[in-house]
């Protein structure tokens, strides 16, 4: 310890407090509100990705659905669709194929929008992030500050682009096969996809989120400054 | 004594194969509530000695001590402890965070070094009055002109009594008069508070209210001139701003 002072005089020097998590809160909170445009904008993407990923779910679960339910003048609209109604046959197992690619595709733009979005938004903020380390910020509040911030914008995008999704696909199968397609809803299974799409965009939103601002918040302050973004 | 003192620095920065000395050894001592100039041209390692005083960058060699402690010893706590309530920074683009008032701009050192919201809310206003901003309290920095940008961040490199404050081109992007005010400012609060001030600058309105000016040139401090020979040097090197 002695070796850290110089000889001539022995200077108090404390060690910083970590913030409480409710002040953390609060300044993300306002940082997401005042922001709204653009938090508007990183939200949506991650609505859009959601939404995406949402409705290619729902929309096979019902036509599922209404393939097992076997109800004649139900299989009489499939057919005129071109969904083969027999549960074994080729043509269904390249649908399977096909929705599974769907979902893969619709989980990889999540992943892409939903970190780019997250990138963009802490990467832009390098110079505020410089200056809260200036100020005597801990690395450790930085990242819960933008954890909290992804977590919120997260939340709020993959609620609302569930929620989207599920709706846009349901009022597509009610146009294509009419009203009746109401009763078909699978509900258990559709809410289970429905909390696997918002705990999936939530965790990627979270390490689009937690990366970028680690990596920042890691950063001496100057650097931080003296990237211009 | 010595608020900052720095033994034989040096640092090297390395871009792929290239090495770039931007300082090569120097050795200053800032006494408690000098008001110092470094000036010197671009490249002259002037920002990279700046950042070292300032505790933000490391040296690749030799000492800085801040208040008698060896900055390269601490670790993050203890430096974020250091960059908090020893040391205030102004900076030639303000670099106020953009979503909070000028109020809020101000308090949130203090909210770091844990202050209740009482507390910083009072002693925030009271430090915007002192700059002459006590109407303005809620503005966001976009609905204030440059220089009174500048005063929002003068007052928060006050929040918590800094032993040093750091100014980084304070006048680099203000006019001639705002950039006048600011610096009679700093000099005010220096000459109230006893506050160290160091500030890294090429504006010469700097150099009448130094104590000293240290140049810098290529990595080395190639002069210290004090106050009193200043007028007559700056009188005949360059009579313009004399």
């Amino acid at each position: 310890m002695a070796q850290r002072y110089s000889s001539s005089a022995r200077r108090e020097i404390g060690t910083q407090v970590k913030l409480p998590v409710r002040k953390a809160v609060e300044i993300s909170f306002n940082s997401v509100k005042i922001r709204f445009g653009r938090s508007l904008i990183t939200v949506s993407s991650i609505i859009l990705a959601i939404a995406f990923l949402m409705s290619i779910w729902t929309t096979s679960s019902i036509v599922n659905s209404l393939r097992d339910a076997n109800d004649p003048k139900m299989n009489l609209i499939l057919q005129q669709k071109g969904i083969d109604i027999s549960q074994e046959s080729e043509a269904n197992r390249q649908e399977e194929a096909k929705n599974t690619w769907l979902v893969v595709l619709s989980l990889l733009v999540c992943l892409v929008g939903i970190t780019n979005a997250m990138l963009m938004s802490v990467t832009e903020r390098f110079r505020e992030i410089g200056t809260m380390k200036c100020m005597g910020a801990l690395d450790g509040f930085i990242v819960k500050l933008f954890i909290l911030e992804s977590a919120f914008m997260g939340m709020a995008g993959t609620v609302l682009g569930a929620a989207v999704g599920f709706l846009l696909s349901v009022l597509m199968s009610w146009i294509g096969y009419g009203t009746a397609v109401i009763d078909y809803v699978p509900w258990p299974g559709i809410l289970e996809r429905g909390v696997t799409a918002i705990i999936l965009g939530s965790f990627l939103s979270l390490m689009g989120g937690i990366l970028p601002a680690y990596r920042a918040a890691k950063m001496e302050p100057v650097d931080a400054m003296r990237l211009e973004v | 004594m010595a608020v900052v003192r720095t033994q034989d620095v040096k640092k090297v920065y390395e871009m792929g194969d290239v090495r770039v000395s931007a300082l090569k050894g120097v050795d200053i001592e800032i006494e408690q509530g000098e008001y110092i100039s470094i000036m010197g041209p671009s490249g002259s390692g002037k920002t990279t000695l700046f950042n070292m005083v300032g505790g933000l960058d490391k040296p690749s060699d030799g000492k800085v001590y801040i208040d008698d402690v060896d900055v390269a010893q601490l670790d993050a706590y203890e430096l974020a402890w250091l960059r908090c309530r020893k040391i205030g920074y102004i900076f030639q683009t303000f670099n106020l965070i953009p979503v909070m008032t000028a109020l809020e701009n101000v308090t949130l050192p203090m909210v770091f070094a844990g202050l209740t919201s009482d507390e910083a809310r009072d002693k925030g206003v009271e430090l915007l009055n002192k700059v002459g901003l006590g109407d303005r309290v809620s503005h966001k920095p976009f609905e204030l002109s440059g220089g009174q940008q500048q005063r929002v961040a003068v007052a928060r490199a006050f929040a918590n009594d800094p032993a040093l404050i750091l100014a980084d081109e304070p006048t680099g992007n203000l006019d001639l008069r705002t950039g006048t005010e600011i610096i009679e400012l700093l000099r005010e609060m220096n000459q109230e508070s006893g506050v160290t001030v160091v500030s890294a600058t090429h504006d010469h309105k700097m150099l009448s209210v130094s104590d000293r000016v240290v140049w810098v040139r290529d990595g080395r401090v190639d002069r210290v001139v004090k106050r009193e020979e200043l007028k007559i040097e700056v009188g005949t090197i360059d009579g313009r701003t004399a």
